[in-house]
């Protein structure tokens, strides 16, 4: 499925920002087998003063940017076309979870998609007994790791309710887990967490969703802006599978991935520090148009 | 360990033999002062006939002189658990004496040391061999905090991950020296190494004959060059980056950059600038080339690293990336610091050099694998078990979780079962036993247990290492968690067969007359407010004087002058019912917090003058009763606050950091003068309001001379506010700032008077030809208003 996809962020600094610098994750990734970007522009205004696309460790595309003088309000703009291929197989490959270890010791890597940075505690994740114990009860025993994904996952999209006003930002897993409501973030979070517990490698993916659900099927939640989702580590045979717990899916062709990292903290979509006096104020929109529907819709 | 007598050859009345009557080695422990065979090592032998030929008190006036220097220099240890506490640096008078060729053969071994642990960051950096190859478990590296993921892939610039390191020494019951620790990260120690030396050499001063000791400045000076010599760093400067003041060790970070003339900076001094780090000063951004990092790499930039940190330089790493600027040692060397890492150093050196350690590290076992966890599980009695990743010194026991089979804590279960369970995150390290070494008690002299930091540096020619040490000095046994805190610490000697090189940071036939730095805004900024704190708590104290002064000779505490001042204080946050204020002692605090964030730019005595009142301040509040007592105790605070101005402003070079000084202090006199005025010179002001003034500006025998009438309006305001003489008058602060800030950079450019003098230079015309009766209280409270201008100009001119 190939997609148009707009993204609009402002940000009002109130007073002036001296010397703002930015760090922005918002392009698409190109992903062999997985997604294709085929184009995409990312415009700032005002002009930054300095401007350098790049990529992080784990192959994000970012851009630094960075203004000498004072700015007063900034506008970010990101259009991409892109194309999803992925259709999850099925098929169950990965090992039993009490043979994952096995896996692990054989994974002697540390690239980007290496299993072993998933594991333990992230700067925004830690796993905690609560809700490592919690997931352990809906294990069945002797099961493979790709069902303990999918049953943690669906657990807690059954227990979770989604609710955009209970969290912010820097809610912390634990509390969003107690209290068993919040957004993609914080659904994605203790997935996450619950994962590590049991010793399977969890990472949480951002990127968009499509906005319009195809004709007869539910919006999906979370497709008003960025999204987030759960990558988890099946094993060197399993490899790895996406889930949105947000939604109790496996992330499909409707899942468009802009960064893959441990949690929150490596992929935010902006991340910044301004010298600014006055009180910040932001927006956000998100399109996702299926290009094929548009040029169907035209032919009819 | 029962303790048993070591005999040692007697020899009647031997001084030395009196000094040692009590020196009870135990025994399977290696000494310094006696090797293997119970001889005393010859290196000793100078400085015991020197110890030995002084009595009891010359011994103890000896000790004293180098509390005394301590004390002096300020230098105080700060506790890591109770905030805040400082207390003296327990210095241990004794140091540790070390002959040449040991010394040689631990720098050979620590030199082969260092180049492995570069080439094993630069694969955890690099290419990953290390872990592909099975050497390292991609676990504990990918579960390391200090492994930096932003930092895969930058190379250092300067072509190397490690600059400067120290290493934890400890020796073993076999007498061999071996690693407790590498510090990559930001070690410390080596200014406070440098401090124990001074407070040593005072303990015999000249003539006892030091001659023989290795001296440590040369290692700071090719410690210096080699930072020069980087590439790149022509107009470029070196700077220490340290935490702040709030960090134990920043007593250190303030005497190297002193020592070594590095500036000293915070994260918050430098900003990110088109790929090039530059600090803020009060000439505009200037860019450093060096950075010396004292600070945890984690927070060293929030964009990122650790997004909470807020001591961080936005930035910082992406500059890094561009080349900009050296780092020593580069963000994410700590990774090397981590526990288990020794678990695998013997084999990676096999693999890396082809050789083994030629000094080996404290043997440690990763849980993690089977084997080795089995291994534990068998030894368990002589082993610290501890966390994997810990980063913290081996006798840091807060870490220790399990020593010889039993949880430090009792609410677990088995240590076996513990260890099955989560042995990835454990490492085992078996319960060394360290070598004694001298200590003074009572008299006498005592073996205690001992570790010893070592300090290297790279410069072009390798690594070279201080030839001394930091020595941390336990109590009770031998064994490593005998350094917990509450030991001591000790000078470390280098002794030369023949003569040591005579060595001081000025080469000998080199003068260097540094250029005097740049002053950072910062810095500035903190001096600019020191001075007004200081002036404001002078003023504050003439005032609550003069109040005290009218209360004892008053009839009536209740009189209109009395209640004006009272209120008029009361505005400034000082309530006068208590004799000695409390806000005196609020001013003084914040006086201390900006001189103790400028200390590497102040004069020792300054700091000392300014310690002396805070301690005076508050202890004078118990004991002191309102009226004439106040008014004395008032008196010798503003002794000593004029001391300590005399010391300042007598002493302290005339550059930037002065003016910003004396600017801070002129601001803050115009503007209490002002308000004074505006209160006590006003036409509805209480009976004897002018007298108060004139006694307030110090200007009573001046104002007889000078007019020979009593007190009027016009005599007070001409006096106080428009004489250019007086330099408690308006317009001579005027004047005063005007001469600063002519003087500051940028006070003229294309024809353009700099924004601070654009709104000093009018206010200066208009006093220096106004009338008195010019001057009403309403025109008054105006100036005070351009004053608050003035200042938030300064502020944004040079300090932000």
């Amino acid at each position: 499925m190939r997609y148009d996809i707009t993204l609009r962020m402002s940000y009002d600094y109130g007073g002036l920002a001296d010397h703002a610098r930015n760090l922005l994750r918002l392009v698409p990734l190109d992903l062999p087998g997985r997604q294709i970007l085929s184009s995409h522009i990312l415009t700032i205004d005002p002009l930054p003063y300095e401007r350098r696309d790049g990529q992080d460790f784990f192959g994000n595309a970012t851009t630094h940017i960075a203004f000498h003088a004072p700015v007063q309000r900034l506008a970010i703009t990101m259009r991409a076309r892109a194309e999803i291929l992925a259709a999850d197989p099925a098929l169950d490959l990965s090992p039993p979870l009490r043979a994952l270890p096995a896996d692990l010791r054989a994974a002697r890597s540390l690239g980007s998609f290496a299993p072993h940075h998933f594991l333990g505690a992230s700067p925004r994740v830690h796993p905690r007994d609560e809700m490592t114990a919690w997931a352990r009860g809906h294990l069945r025993e002797g099961g493979t790791v790709r069902e303990a994904v999918l049953r943690i996952g669906a657990a807690l999209h059954q227990e979770m309710r989604f609710d955009a006003g209970v969290t912010d930002v820097d809610t912390d897993p634990l509390t969003a887990f107690r209290n068993r409501h919040g957004v993609c973030q914080d659904f994605s979070h203790v997935m996450i967490a619950c994962l590590r517990g049991l010793g399977i490698p969890a990472g949480y993916v951002s990127g968009f969703l499509r906005t319009e659900p195809p004709e007869g099927q539910p919006r999906l939640e979370g497709a008003d802006a960025m999204h987030a989702w759960v990558r988890a580590w099946c094993g060197g045979e399993g490899g790895w599978i996406e889930f949105d717990p947000t939604n109790d899916v496996i992330a499909g062709s409707d899942h468009l991935v802009v960064g893959y990292g441990r949690d929150y903290s490596d992929v935010a979509p902006v991340r910044g520090a301004v010298r600014a006096s006055g009180r910040q104020m932001s927006g956000h929109t998100v399109d996702v148009v299926p290009l094929d529907t548009l040029e169907d819709a035209g032919r009819a | 360990m029962t303790q048993q007598q070591v005999q040692t050859q007697s020899q009647g009345t031997d001084p030395i033999e009196t000094l040692l009557r009590d020196y009870a080695r135990q025994p399977g422990v290696a000494d310094e002062l006696f090797d293997a065979d119970g001889k005393r090592r010859a290196v000793w032998t100078p400085f015991l006939q020197e110890l030995a030929r002084q009595n009891a008190a010359e011994v103890d006036r000896s000790f004293a002189r180098a509390d005394q220097y301590l004390r002096d220099a300020g230098v105080f240890f700060r506790h890591y658990s109770s905030e805040g506490q400082e207390r003296d640096w327990p210095l241990s008078h004794i140091p540790v004496i070390l002959g040449e060729e040991e010394w040689q053969g631990i720098c050979a071994g620590l030199s082969q040391r260092a180049e492995l642990l570069e080439q094993v960051v630069a694969d955890l950096y690099g290419p990953g061999r290390l872990v592909a190859d099975g050497h390292l478990p991609a676990s504990l590296i990918a579960g390391n905090a200090q492994w930096l993921r932003p930092m895969v892939g930058v190379p250092p610039a300067s072509g190397h991950y490690l600059h400067f390191m120290a290493f934890e020494l400890g020796r073993g019951p076999d007498g061999a020296w071996f690693v407790l620790s590498d510090r990559t990260q930001a070690p410390s120690g080596a200014g406070f190494a440098l401090e124990n030396r001074m407070a040593t050499a005072r303990i015999f001063p000249p003539p006892y004959p030091r001659a023989n000791v290795y001296r440590l400045a040369g290692f700071f000076r090719a410690f210096r060059d080699a930072m020069a010599q980087l590439p790149g760093m022509e107009g470029r400067r070196s700077a220490i980056l340290t935490p702040g003041p709030s960090t134990d060790t920043y007593f250190e970070h303030m005497y190297i950059a002193r020592y070594l003339g590095l500036m000293l900076l915070e994260g918050d001094d430098l900003l990110v600038d088109d790929g090039q780090v530059k600090v803020r000063t009060v000439e505009g951004l200037k860019p450093i080339g060096v950075l010396w990092r004292r600070l945890d790499a984690d927070f060293a930039d929030p964009m990122e690293l650790n997004e909470y940190s807020k001591i961080g330089t936005p930035g910082l790493v992406e500059a890094l990336r561009g080349g900009h600027p050296h780092m020593i040692n580069a963000l994410g060397a700590g990774v090397l610091e981590t526990r288990a890492m020794m678990a695998f150093l013997p084999k990676i050196s096999e693999v890396l050099t082809g050789g083994p350690l030629q000094l080996p590290n404290i043997a440690t076992w990763w849980c993690g694998q089977q084997a080795e966890r089995d291994y534990v599980k068998k030894n368990i009695d002589r082993m610290m078990i501890s966390d994997a990743q810990s980063c913290a010194l081996p006798f840091n026991i807060a870490d220790t979780m399990a020593l010889g089979g039993s949880f430090r804590d009792t609410a677990r279960g088995s240590v076996e079962d513990w260890l099955d369970a989560e042995g990835a995150a454990l490492v085992g390290q078996e319960a060394v036993t360290l070598s004694t070494t001298p200590a003074w008690s009572e008299g006498r002299l005592v073996p205690r247990p001992m570790t010893v930091r070592v300090f290297g540096a790279r410069t072009p020619e390798g690594w070279t290492f201080m030839p001394g040490g930091y020595a941390r000095i336990g109590q009770g046994d031998a064994t490593t968690l005998a350094m917990q805190d509450g030991g001591s610490v000790a000078d470390v000697w280098i002794m030369s067969e023949a003569r040591a090189p005579r060595d001081t940071l000025l080469g000998a036939d080199q003068f260097l007359r540094e250029e005097p730095g740049i002053l950072p805004s910062r810095a500035a900024d903190n001096l600019f407010w020191l001075g007004r704190y200081v002036e404001r708590t002078e003023s504050t104290i003439r005032l609550v004087r003069a109040y005290h002064q009218r209360l004892a000779e008053a009839d009536n505490p209740d009189e209109p002058l009395l209640l004006d001042l009272q209120n008029y204080l009361r505005g400034y946050g000082t309530d006068v019912s208590k004799p000695v204020p409390q806000s005196l002692n609020d001013l003084l605090k914040a006086a201390q917090t900006c001189a103790g964030r400028v200390r590497d730019r102040f004069s020792t005595d300054g700091w000392a003058a300014l310690q002396d009142l805070s301690v005076t301040t508050p202890s004078m509040a118990g004991r002191t009763e309102a009226g004439d007592e106040a008014a004395r105790a008032m008196r010798v605070l503003l002794r000593k606050i004029t001391g300590f101005s005399g010391l300042v402003h007598e002493n302290m070079y005339r550059f930037s950091g002065w003016r910003f000084l004396s600017l801070g202090r002129a601001l803050e006199r115009s503007d209490a003068m002002v308000s004074a005025l505006a209160q006590f010179a006003d036409k509805g002001a209480s009976i004897g309001a002018l007298d108060l003034l004139v006694e307030y500006g110090d200007s009573v025998m001046t104002h007889q001379r000078r007019y020979r009438i009593e007190t009027s309006r016009q005599t007070v305001i001409d006096l106080l506010a428009l004489d250019d003489d007086n330099p408690r008058a308006i317009l001579f602060q005027l004047n005063a700032m005007c001469d600063i800030a002519e003087a500051l950079p940028g006070a003229e450019s294309g024809g353009q008077v700099s924004p601070v003098l654009r709104k000093l230079l009018p206010l200066k015309t208009e006093l220096a030809v106004a009338h008195p009766d010019e001057m009403t209280t309403a025109r008054l409270i105006a100036l005070r208003g351009q004053l608050a201008t003035l200042s938030r100009e300064i502020s944004a001119t040079y300090l932000i």
